[in-house]
């Protein structure tokens, strides 16, 4: 493509802040100190001082909004388009819960405020605790991890606590090998080796390999970590068995909830025989994904594992002659693990997706997760009726939950474009690419998560996208495997960053 | 239809001719029919959005927020003043609701952000090489641990009484996994005990863990506190405020290796302690060792300048079981904040600000150190927190204070048991003088009340002098 005919932002090219700056600029005005100027020498000593201050950029708050207006056209995002990003459940973010987190009473709340001050929000915690325990169908839940990944580490950290309390030290974790790769990372970061577990023809547990990683040494065995639905979109039908052989090797069974949105009000972790369950509230409860970030990843555990919770715990004492009950932190846990993080968690996380549980209540969770697998199954057969049947083939062809991963080794074979080819490509017709090359044991994956709140014509909208970039190739493969031609950059480098990482602006 | 969905009746039935099934419940066989929940949650039904709205509403008001009571209380997050522009531009849909920028050609905005963010964190830390961003301070401290680990092959540490509990008590919990040994090193005056820490640094120790200003809003010298570390060849790990590094020597100018720390004071709210971020920046030769995304500059095909996440080697989802650090989802939308909001400060306006909080800080200590049963915790000098010792029951005192609109502080007993009279003490920008004048009358009439000496109440000690070097 020509520069000739770039588009108007390709043409804008990429200025930061800092090189907007010209000393003697400024945006804030700050409230006088209303107290003596007295030199800084005279209160800290002076080689604790600093010399120079940092050079943060000088702009004006117009050039400051201007920017930060601009980049923000720089990004793709839900509200704009379909995003159908496989494992990451990018559901409609209602306003409504922007609008209750922000209310004073919560936004301006000091997380060290005396529980005698701060009722609602422990209140609010409770019931949120409740409410998980409930979907999850396991009684005891503690708000704290950060994201996923955070109550995986969390889950890691209480099945060493649950084994060295009965006196045992085990050092293997199991997981598949569709497995998210922060699995393994958290495995190591608890301080076990990770094992992986191979996947059957039906896209789950490879039974027979299962059952020889744990009798290879069932006393090493400290825990299963299993997505179900799991990394294909599949409900695994020998959860139940599963859980009887981890349980019978002593081992506990972990539950990476990042696929919870396919089985809400329908299937509970808990019956499944599962004894920790991570939740993803910025997944299938609807806290906004931001860029990357925040999130939040509430753990959910079984009666034999809740003494080694993380402290401080939400809890509800009964109020006495009549009193109403009173809403408490409990510190006093002497198994726990110990905290994770500072203060309670992120609790503006846990309004919004109270809000959003309000909202839904228990019919509105189930026909949620009902939609969501409708969505995913009608999008999976609308491809699978054009030429994604034969070029871009369902990896593991079964009915599939809220999510389905598609194969483009034919495509590669036979029109020479790769997964990533299509990608790109997809982003000229306004549609974020679904999760590219994951799972790994799937050749040229594409992961394809539509979540309920989108309608039948964007599914529609989206597989003719697909229909067309694959007719196009059979004429012209070039044109996807340079594309995209109209986003605000093209194709980028990420070789060179990583090889020459420049991590930060040059300020001369 | 219910909430966020919109599927038809008849959209229905198209969809699952297409699919080749009579209902959805086929769909969900998948399922062992004994694993079926076959019945509803037992969770109340949904509620329309203006009901959603008063009962939220209804939980907040019970909460006693920043807007009802004057705050000074502190210990690690703050109520600063977050600018308009501040909300305006993280409630932007194109900030607010993309997913982490795997696609870059359409992610241009969030990681330029991010690039220009880490920029922002090295010059206040002083250190070379920032992140994107991680979950908030205290996992921040522990990350740092399993950098250490990793950088030395040694698995002990040394922390200062001084960092934050819950980030020392965080490094306890991870060192569990990491299969580490946690060393304390009390604190004397105020300070680190310089004697202890050098005796329990030694050629086994990962790393030393500081905080400056400390826990007590003590600024430590970090410079002669690190010699420790550096003879031994530990990793020096130093927590920081980010709204000191204005007027206070940063980290990278004392010897730190890795600078890190709670971002919330920078453009995020209180929050009843969530959702901010942790900032995390070190030395160059820690690159390829650090926890999280990192936005790196490139080029497009075509030559055009262009961001991307850099070193994704050492990532969870290519890495797995080797990563750096199994960190995903991280606190991309606060690290904007941050940004935005350090942009508005300025050059100028950061260092103003610094300089405003050292002042009214030292006012406000001189000026509670003056009322009648109040002393100082430590003479050491502070930046925008400080320690107080009262004369009465600290508990009683605060709800005292409390009954009158203020939050007067953060009890010391909560973590230290050596200091179960001490209150600590922290002032921002909108904490005014004759806020703080208040705050001292109420003080001394609390006090004065809890030791039913009415005759003293509202009485002052002769002034002291303000702040103490």
């Amino acid at each position: 493509m020509s520069l000739a005919s770039e588009t108007p932002m390709q043409r804008e090219r990429a200025t930061t802040i800092y090189e907007k700056s010209k000393p003697g600029r400024r945006a804030a005005v700050l409230p006088d100190a209303g107290v003596p100027e007295r030199p800084l020498e005279e209160l800290i000593p002076a080689n604790l001082l600093r010399a120079e201050p940092p050079r943060l950029p000088e702009v004006a708050e117009p050039e400051i909004v201007r920017h930060y207006n601009k980049l923000s056209r720089r990004n793709f995002d839900l509200d704009s388009g379909f995003y159908p990003l496989g494992s990451c459940t990018m559901k409609h973010n209602p306003r409504l819960n922007e609008r209750v987190a922000a209310l004073p009473g919560h936004a301006r709340l000091h997380p060290a405020q005396d529980p005698r001050r701060a009722q609602g929000a422990l209140e609010l915690m409770w019931l949120l605790q409740g409410s998980l325990a409930e979907i999850c169908g396991l009684p005891h839940v503690s708000l704290q991890p950060s994201a996923g990944s955070h109550g995986e580490l969390a889950g890691l950290l209480l099945t060493r606590a649950y084994h060295a309390d009965r006196g045992e030290t085990r050092t293997k974790v199991l997981a598949p090998d569709t497995s998210h790769g922060t699995n393994p990372a958290s495995v190591t970061m608890a301080g076990y080796e990770a094992v992986k577990v191979a996947t059957n023809e039906r896209g789950g547990v490879e039974m027979d390999d299962l059952r020889a990683k744990i009798d290879a040494d069932p006393d090493a065995i400290a825990c299963l970590m299993l997505t179900n639905p799991n990394t294909l979109g599949l409900f695994d039908e020998n959860i139940a068995e599963i859980a009887a052989l981890i349980h019978a090797a002593g081992g506990t069974l972990y539950y990476d909830g990042a696929n919870l949105n396919a089985v809400m009000g329908h299937s509970r972790p808990g019956d499944m025989g599962f004894d920790i369950v991570h939740v993803n509230l910025h997944k299938s409860f609807s806290q906004p994904h931001g860029g990357g970030g925040p999130g939040a990843g509430p753990i959910a555990v079984s009666d034999r594992i809740e003494p080694f919770l993380p402290r401080p715990q939400v809890v509800r004492r009964e109020g006495e002659n009549g009193h109403s009950p009173f809403f408490d932190l409990d510190h006093e846990r002497p198994k726990s693990i110990g905290r994770l993080r500072g203060f309670q968690g992120n609790f503006g996380v846990f309004v919004r997706s109270y809000a959003y549980i309000l909202s839904l209540g228990a019919d509105g969770l189930a026909e949620a997760s009902e939609t969501a697998v409708l969505n995913a199954n009608y999008l999976k057969a609308r491809l699978a009726a054009g030429r994604a049947g034969e070029r871009l083939p369902v990896a593991f062809d079964r009915h599939c939950m809220h999510e389905f991963v598609l194969s483009g080794k034919p495509m590669k074979k036979e029109l020479g474009l790769a997964t990533l080819d299509l990608a790109k490509r997809l982003l000229d017709f306004g549609f974020h690419p679904p999760t590219v090359y994951f799972p790994l044991l799937v050749e040229e994956a594409l992961m394809v998560e539509p979540t309920e709140t989108e309608t039948k014509e964007s599914l529609d909208a989206f597989a003719d996208a697909v229909e067309q970039i694959l007719a196009e190739a059979e004429t012209d493969p070039e044109i996807a495997k340079e594309a995209p031609y109209t986003t605000p950059v093209r194709r980028l480098d990420e070789v060179k960053a990583t090889r020459h990482p420049v991590v930060r602006q040059s300020l001369g | 239809m219910t909430r966020y969905t919109s599927a038809t009746p008849d959209d229905r039935a198209e969809m699952l001719e297409a699919i080749g099934v009579d209902s959805v419940a086929d769909l969900f066989e998948q399922i062992p029919e004994p694993l079926r929940l076959g019945e509803p949650l037992k969770l109340p039904g949904g509620l329309s959005e203006a009901e959603v709205y008063e009962r939220l509403a209804g939980l907040a008001a019970r909460n006693a927020d920043a807007e009802e009571q004057v705050c000074f209380v502190g210990a690690g997050m703050y109520d600063h003043y977050v600018p308009a522009i501040v909300d305006a531009i993280t409630q932007r849909s194109e900030f607010l609701t993309p997913y982490t920028p795997y696609q870059p050609e359409i992610s241009q905005g969030g990681l330029q952000v991010m690039f220009e963010f880490q920029t922002a964190m090295t010059e206040l830390t002083g250190l070379p090489v920032s992140g994107a961003g991680l979950y908030e301070g205290p996992s921040s401290v522990a990350s740092a641990g399993y950098l250490a680990i990793g950088a030395t092959k040694r698995r002990r540490f040394v922390v200062s009484r001084g960092v934050h509990p819950h980030s020392r008590e965080t490094l306890a919990t991870y060192s569990a996994g990491y299969g580490a040994e946690v060393v304390e090193v009390g604190l004397e005056g105020g300070l680190t005990d310089a004697a202890a820490l050098a005796a329990a640094v030694d050629g086994e120790t990962a790393a030393v863990f500081l905080q400056s200003p400390n826990f007590l809003g003590a600024v430590e010298d970090v410079e002669a506190l690190g010699a420790a570390a550096r003879e031994h060849g530990a990793l020096l790990v130093v927590a920081c405020d980010p709204m000191t590094l204005g007027v206070l020597k940063p980290p990278g100018a004392c010897g730190a290796d890795i600078a890190l720390g709670e971002g919330q004071p920078l453009g995020n709210r209180l929050d009843f302690g969530g959702p901010s971020f942790g900032f995390f920046c070190a030395t160059e030769d820690q690159i390829r060792r650090m926890p999280g995304r990192i936005a790196g500059e490139t080029d497009d095909v075509d030559g055009r300048r262009g961001f991307v996440l850099a070193l994704q080697t050492r990532e969870q989802h290519i890495r797995r079981e080797k990563a750096t650090n199994n960190i995903c989802t991280a606190q991309a939308l606060n690290a904007l904040a941050a940004m935005v909001h350090l942009a508005w400060l300025g050059r100028q306006g950061y260092r103003e600000l610094g300089e405003l909080l050292v002042r009214r800080t030292a006012y406000a200590r001189g000026r509670l150190a003056a009322v009648e049963g109040v002393e100082l915790l430590h003479e050491a000098p502070v930046a925008r927190e400080f320690a107080l010792r009262l004369a009465a029951p600290v508990d009683a005192v605060l709800e005292r204070c409390a009954e009158r609109g203020i939050a007067a502080g953060y009890p010391l007993g909560r973590d230290y048991p050596e200091y179960e009279d001490g209150l600590l003490v922290a002032i921002t920008e909108r904490r005014s003088r004759e806020q703080i004048d208040r705050l001292a009358e109420a003080l001394g009439d609390a006090i004065a009340a809890e030791r039913g000496d009415f005759a003293t109440q509202g009485v002052t000690k002769s002034p002291q002098p303000e702040g103490v070097a």
